[in-house]
This record gives C-alpha cells, structure tokens and sequence, in this order.
C-alpha cells in the first residue's frame, strides 16, 4: 500500500514531515483529549448523568447556548448587512472599517471582556443610554448577548465577503432585463447563492461564541441559575478540585464543539458544491 | 471584473441593478451603526480609559514589577509557543499540500480542532494530565517537576490554541501554488531542502508571516486556557491577560486599562500587518 502511496508522490520529505505532524498532533492535541474522555467515562454512567444534568449545570447550558444562537443569529443579520454595504457601496473609512471587522479576532478576549463590561455598565458610555431606556446590560444575560456579538461578528462578515465579491453582474442584469423588481432579484437570485456562505458564518459565529469566556465573563453576573456560563462553571468546579464534574461537563462542551465542527464542516462542503455549479 | 461589481452605486445606469438611494443610505446608516457601537466605541475605551488618570498613572501601572514580569512571561511563551507552532505548520502544510494520501481531511480536521473547543475546555486538559490528581501527577510531584501552576504548563496550553494559525493559512496557499515549481527544481537536482528553500518559501513567505502574526497575537492574548493551568501566582505565573484580570477585579480600573492598552496596540498592529501583508499577496499573485 506504500507503494501505491508512493506512486504519485515524487517530492521529497514525505516521511519526515508527515511523521513529525502526527507526532505534533498526538503530544498537543490527541493524547490530552482522549485524556479527558477517558476520564469522563471513567465516572460511571450514573455519575456522569448526575453531574452534567444538575439543575445548576442545566441552566448554564440554557444560558450560554441560548445567548450564542441569540448573537449568531444578530450576527447572521448585521454581519450579512456589513458585508454588503463594504462590497457594494462606496462611503468614506470604507477600507478602516473594513480592517477593524477583524478586531475581535486580533483583541484578546481579557481586554475585550474588561472594555465591554465598562462601556455598557451604569455609567458607561454606551451603558448610561440604555440604562435611562430601562435596558440593563451589564452584569445580566443581556450583558452575555452583548460580548457574544462581539466575538462573532467578523464570522459572518468574513465568510459572505467573498461570495458577495464574486458574484457576476450578469446575474443580476439578466433578472432585470426577465422583469424583476430589486427586491425579486435580491430575494430569489442573490439569497440562495450567498446562503450556504451566511450559514457556514452563522455556524462559526455560534461555534465561537458557546466556548468564549474572557470576553464573557467580565460582562456577565456569573450568578448561578441566572447568567453563568458553562465555561466558568467548569473553572469553578475545578476550583473546588471537583475533577469529575468538571471533566463530565467538560466532556459535554467537547461532544458539542465535534458536533458544530462536523456540521460548518458539512456547510463548507455544500458551499463548495453550490460554487461549482 | 471585480472593480465592475462593486461600487455600482454612483454607476448605476438603469433601474433594478442597485438598491433604491434610501435604503443604500438606510443600510449603510445601520451597518455603521452596529460598527460604532460593537468596534469603534469599545476599541475608543480602552485607550481613554486607560489615559483616564493622566500619563504619569499610565506609566507607572506598566512599570510595576508584577506588570513587568507579566510581561515578560508573556513575551517567553510567545518567544517558545510562535516558532514551534511554525515549525509545525510548515511541515504539515508540506505534507499536506503536495502529497497525496488517506485520511487527509482527517488531518484537516485535527489541525482546525483547537478552534472549535472552548479555551476552558483546552486548559483543563492538560490540568487533567499533568495536574497534581492527573495521570502523571505523581510521578510529576515525585520527581519534582511542576508543570501544571507553572510555565510550562502555560506554553503547552499556548501552544495548543495556537497550533492551527500558520497551518491553516498555508495549506490552502500551498495546495494553489501547485506542485509544478517544486517538481521542476528535483528534476534539475536540488535536495529537498533546496527545494524548500529557494523554491516553495519565496512563494509563501507572505501568508507564512501573516499567520505568525495571528498565531502571535492569539499567542500575547489568550486567556481562557492560560487561566486554568496557570494557578494566578502575582508575579510568577501571571501572563498579560492574567494580570490585567486581576487588576480589574481590584477596582484598579485605570491599571488594568492600562496593561490592557497594551494588548490593544498589539491588536491594531497585528490589523495593519495584516491589510499590508493581504495587499502584498494581491501584489505578488
């Protein structure tokens, strides 16, 4: 079977390179990781339903899904709204804003949790408008929504930007001269092409922001059964050197990170699939 | 081509090609408006709060010696955790990008994997291995090697969130460029190594430092998984970020905006390689 390998490969370094990955990949990635799922299943079955369904555990799973399909989704809407107005229109600190859509990607989480939890607080700049509106944001589930947005929000943007450019003018000017209205053209010719790239960003942006914790938690009341997130609970657990719930709750977080990494997986897949057509 | 999609507005010669001119200006009005309000007023913040309490505070919360050693830590793991990653990410992009065989996107996956689970989730792992109560805990403990609450611990998990940044951006370059110039250069004689060097890097030497860039900023920023392992001692095994957390939580708040302007510079620096090394890749290409 190296042989057949072999055959078509004429470049040198084969060996050496692919055996120093999967070295690499085993050392980091692998042997800590089947680490933790042995771990986990070391508890016995009852013990693992025990802590990943305790009542405390279950509301932080509602809060931090629950807040990052809720950003994904703001995401998904303003991000796609980004995307088009830096591809289509022209307006003065186009190409600024454009290299500061990466911002949250380049900003450590700390100092995104930290400058997000003084703006949108009480006094904060952003945080004393929506207070007199009534709306509080700090230290709430709000506050979580808030710094999930923030994290996702390049996913989107980044993902529709290049199908958005791509996009032939032949297109469009054909469904013009066959009658259609702008919104006609935009719905049934322009949507399906750039939906496969929205929710590969969708799901990239909700795959970020279930796992985020810096930039979360200075936002968030980290109040049990209110505004905890997951990740934080596992932190706490391990504090209170409670290994086995955190490895079992940690375990959960990792079942759903596999699950949302096979499924932009399957999007890229589809995506790819609809660009060749 | 591209030239003539865009900006189409201010060249729209029949109806139906663009949006009507009230909803352009509504739409662009509402995509600032989220810009200003998630980007812009936040990275305006830190800078203001951080100046807030005049210069003279500014400096001397940077010149503090738990800030320094902060620093410097950080500094090392970068300085350990960027070159390692790089070395890996070259050799599996080589491996990747010009050979062919099973399970490659097996290969793939693995190396996106530390995107995909919570930085939490990654620092735990390694506290489950290397922990005092972890599989070689004892042996650890016995030989007195500390690893976990110590630096160690913290490049490993480093270098675990960051692995996949030069990798990813160098495969899909590689698997472009083709193996054509590589083949040419074996049958006139160069080694493998010649090869690499005076054929395949003057090819990717852009994406390569755009993603040791990244990996360096992820590298100086992380915090999540650093936070598990590390074991917050002030002034040993605190990174930037660490610090910055603690000082926050003291109510020191122009302190910590202060150490944290720093990371903030970093990140606009990292923003603006970037714009150059994207504009150099058009250039080249």
């Amino acid at each position: 079977m190296l042989s057949r390998i072999r055959r078509g490969n004429v470049l040198p370094g084969f060996g050496p390179t692919l055996g120093y990955t999967i070295f690499y990949l085993s050392f980091i990635v692998l042997v800590p990781l089947s680490t933790l799922v042995f771990k986990a299943a070391g508890l016995t079955w009852h013990g693992f339903l025990e802590e990943v369904a305790a009542p405390r555990v279950v509301a932080s799973y509602r809060v931090t899904f629950g807040a990052a399909l809720l950003a994904a989704l703001v995401n998904a809407v303003f991000g796609f709204m980004l995307a088009w107005v830096l591809v289509r229109y022209r307006f003065p600190g186009k190409r600024i804003i454009d290299a500061l859509v990466d911002l949250p990607f380049a900003l450590p989480t700390a100092v995104a949790g930290i400058t997000l939890a003084t703006v949108y607080s009480a006094n904060g700049w952003i945080g004393r408008y929506l207070e007199a509106a009534g709306l509080k944001v700090a230290y709430t589930p709000l506050g979580i929504l808030v710094a999930m947005t923030f994290i996702g929000l390049p996913f989107v943007v980044r993902t529709v930007q290049p199908v958005l450019e791509e996009l032939e003018a032949e297109i469009e000017e054909a469904a013009v001269c066959l009658g259609a209205t702008r919104w006609q053209t935009f719905r049934r010719v322009l949507l399906p092409t750039i939906l496969p790239a929205l929710l590969t960003g969708f799901a990239l942006a909700f795959a970020r922001a279930v796992g985020e914790y810096g930039s979360v938690i200075f936002i968030a009341g980290n109040m049990p059964m209110v505004s905890e997130i997951t990740p934080l609970l596992i932190i706490t657990k391990l504090e209170q050197y409670d290994y086995a719930g955190a490895t079992a709750i940690a375990s959960v977080m990792l079942g759903a990170s596999f699950i949302l990494l096979f499924t932009v997986n399957l999007l890229q897949w589809w995506s790819r699939r609809y660009a060749e057509r | 081509m591209n030239t003539q999609n865009n900006n189409r507005g201010a060249q729209d010669h029949g109806k139906g090609l663009t949006e009507p001119v009230a909803i352009r200006w509504l739409l662009t009005g509402l995509a600032l408006l989220f810009v200003g309000l998630f980007l812009l007023v936040p990275l305006d913040a830190v800078f203001s709060q951080a100046l807030e309490k005049g210069l003279g505070t500014y400096i001397t919360a940077i010149r503090e010696p738990d800030a320094l050693s902060a620093i410097r830590l950080t500094l090392l793991t970068a300085a350990i955790s960027v070159p390692l990653n790089l070395v890996f990410g070259v050799a599996a992009a080589w491996a990747i990008a010009k050979f062919r065989f099973p399970g490659k996107s097996v290969l793939i996956t693995l190396i996106d994997l530390p995107f995909s689970v919570s930085p939490v989730v990654s620092g735990l792992i390694y506290v489950l291995i290397f922990g005092l109560q972890g599989w070689l805990g004892p042996w650890l403990d016995a030989h007195d090697i500390r690893i976990i609450f110590a630096v160690p611990g913290i490049v490993l998990a480093t270098v675990f969130v960051t692995f996949p940044f030069v990798a990813r951006e160098l495969i899909p370059l590689m698997q472009a460029q083709g193996n054509d110039e590589e083949e040419a250069a074996l049958v006139l004689g160069a080694s493998g190594l010649q090869t690499f060097f005076r054929v395949t890097f003057p090819n990717i030497k852009w994406g390569l430092l755009y993603g040791v860039i990244l990996c360096n900023a992820r590298a100086m920023g992380e915090f999540g998984a650093v936070s598990v392992v590390s074991g917050h001692i002030r002034g040993v095994t605190n990174t930037i970020p660490l610090h910055v957390e603690i000082l926050y939580n003291e109510y020191n708040y122009a302190a910590a905006f202060a150490v944290a302007s720093l990371l903030a510079l970093l990140a606009l620096v990292t923003l603006a390689a970037k714009s150059i090394v994207e504009w150099r890749m058009k250039v080249s290409s």
